[in-house]
């Protein structure tokens, strides 16, 4: 079992839950994040003074997969998330030690799909 | 003679019209479209508000209620008020200040143009809005002004019923903002990604101060504190509720739940539909034009539009377009001299020439707005472009046209 974290740019997350929805994998929590990486913050003017804040605002995807959605998933958001310029996000792997569905109090491969 | 109870109450309906167009129509629009667009959106009808107050003084109110032109346009006698002071001018209002008319008639000019941004909304270059307006006002406003409420102007002679702005303000931004909507074509992902309302109580809020504002806009085009501005008041107040009831009452029995968001925009669709009636029909009318008003509109939002595909994002045409169309129409049908001396009676009360009159002024202003708005957007695309570029379209317009954004995360 594994748990991916995609961070992606906001404006690709529609295109991103397609082509998940696309490789059949439905389960995924999504939160609004902000951050930085290494492009540059938005420039903001506010009566005359310009802020060029650090960090910007992203999308985190939080995907819990069995081994075999592995690369379907990552290519996916790939696929979905790139645009080739600075600033697409990135996708962390880490492998994911338990898993419970609360509703049934089942475990491990079972309870993640 | 100038009275003064007349001139107080033209006053106060002078400042409820501007609060129209903002807050009104800024929150009214700025809570429907999605959060990385909302100050862009309440922007236009912000600048709306500035641009047309400047250009009604200098030349917009000549054009329009200046001395006639061949009965089609005010001449520029009138440029920059010369001539428009204090004394009261009888053709217009004969019992408060000229001034104050043309004050009055400035929120009406300045809400009509903010009325057409939703079409646009969420993809229009804010530089080409800003031409868009000024030249929509001077070429396509002031003339149907003209022709409908000017000394001279050919409907208004023809006997043309348009009690507060139906056609003049309704049917003349409502139909252009189609074309609007047909030459920018849709958002991107339009049909493809949701786009719900960022946030309705905004729209609520919005909806409610354009409805308060709505009684000096009909209430106020008796233009005197008397008895006609009382009952232009009630059929306002009847209408709005009439037609939000009847909007909910539709949602309830195709949709299974009644919302807020629709009884906000049935509210509006009724307001519309009435503002040509307003002073000329009793409140069982205004009911009746009420429940039409929703009838008519919900079907034009939620099935024409998107049967025939077109991106009226926020539903000008839908709710303006249409219904300034049928209360234009339903004014020819209900009006009675009973109720308005000035008036006439419509069809139902034995007068069948009043609607075919209301015909003509309808006909004829939605072939001229067609036409100025199609050839004034080709030029404008030709010359400015009128989109954002998809890349900016898809960050959004408040980072792209103004760098500036409604919401932080944190803090």
């Amino acid at each position: 079992m594994k748990l991916i974290i995609a961070i992606i740019q906001p404006h690709k997350l529609e295109d991103v839950l397609q082509e998940l929805d696309k490789k059949e994998i439905y389960l995924k929590t999504v939160s609004n994040v902000i951050g930085c990486g290494r492009q540059k913050g938005q420039t903001q003017v506010y009566r005359g003074r310009k802020e060029t804040g650090n960090l910007l605002k992203k999308v985190r995807l939080e995907i819990a997969v069995n081994e075999n959605y592995v690369e379907p998933t990552i290519s996916a958001i790939v696929k979905a998330a790139k645009t080739g310029g600075i600033g697409d996000g990135k996708i962390f792997i880490l492998n994911l030690e338990e898993c419970v569905r609360i509703r049934t109090g089942e475990k491990g491969s079972v309870a993640i799909g | 003679m100038i009275n003064s109870g007349d001139t107080a109450w033209v006053l106060i309906s002078t400042a409820l019209v501007m609060m129209m167009t903002a807050p009104g129509l800024a929150f009214f629009y700025g809570g429907l479209v999605r959060r990385k667009n909302v100050l862009a959106t309440m922007m236009q009808s912000f600048f709306v508000l500035c641009l047309i107050s400047i250009q009604w003084i200098l030349w917009g109110y000549s054009l329009s209620f200046g001395p006639d032109k061949g009965h089609f346009i005010g001449s520029l006698a009138w440029f920059g008020l010369k001539g428009v002071g204090m004394a009261p001018n009888p053709d217009y209002a004969a019992t408060i200040p000229h001034l104050l008319f043309m004050v009055y008639q400035m929120m009406f000019a300045v809400i009509t143009p903010g009325l057409i941004t939703g079409a646009f909304a969420e993809r229009m270059k804010f530089s080409t809005y800003v031409i868009f307006t000024l030249l929509w006002a001077t070429l396509v406003y002031d003339p149907v002004c003209h022709w409908v409420w000017g000394a001279g102007g050919w409907l208004r002679n023809m006997g043309v019923l348009d009690f507060a702005g139906g056609i003049v303000v309704h049917l003349s931004s409502g139909i252009s903002a189609l074309i609007c909507a047909l030459m920018l074509g849709k958002r991107r992902g339009y049909g493809r990604e949701p786009m719900p309302p960022h946030n309705l109580p905004l729209v609520v809020l919005g909806a409610a101060l354009l409805w308060f504002g709505w009684f000096g806009f009909n209430a106020g085009s008796a233009l005197a504190a008397n008895g006609l501005a009382v009952s232009a008041f009630i059929a306002t107040n009847t209408a709005a509720s009439a037609a939000a009831l009847t909007w909910m009452a539709i949602e309830w029995k195709l949709a299974g739940k009644p919302t807020i968001l629709g009884g906000a925009t049935g509210a509006v669709a009724g307001l519309a539909t009435v503002t040509p009636a307003a002073g000329f029909v009793s409140p069982i009318s205004a009911m009746i034009i009420g429940i039409a008003a929703s009838l008519v509109c919900y079907t034009a939002v939620a099935v024409v539009k998107l049967k025939l595909a077109y991106d009226d994002s926020l539903d000008a045409f839908g709710v303006h377009g249409v219904g300034g169309t049928v209360g234009a129409l339903m004014t020819g049908l209900l009006a009675q001299k009973i109720i308005n001396p000035a008036g006439n009676n419509g069809l139902l009360f034995g007068n069948i020439g009043q609607f075919k009159v209301q015909l003509i002024g309808v006909a004829a202003t939605i072939v001229y707005a067609i036409v100025a708005t199609f050839v004034l957007l080709k030029v404008l695309d030709a010359l400015m472009g009128l989109r954002v570029t998809d890349e900016d379209e898809v960050v959004g317009l408040d980072i792209t046209q103004h760098e500036e954004s409604a919401y932080t995360l944190l803090d």
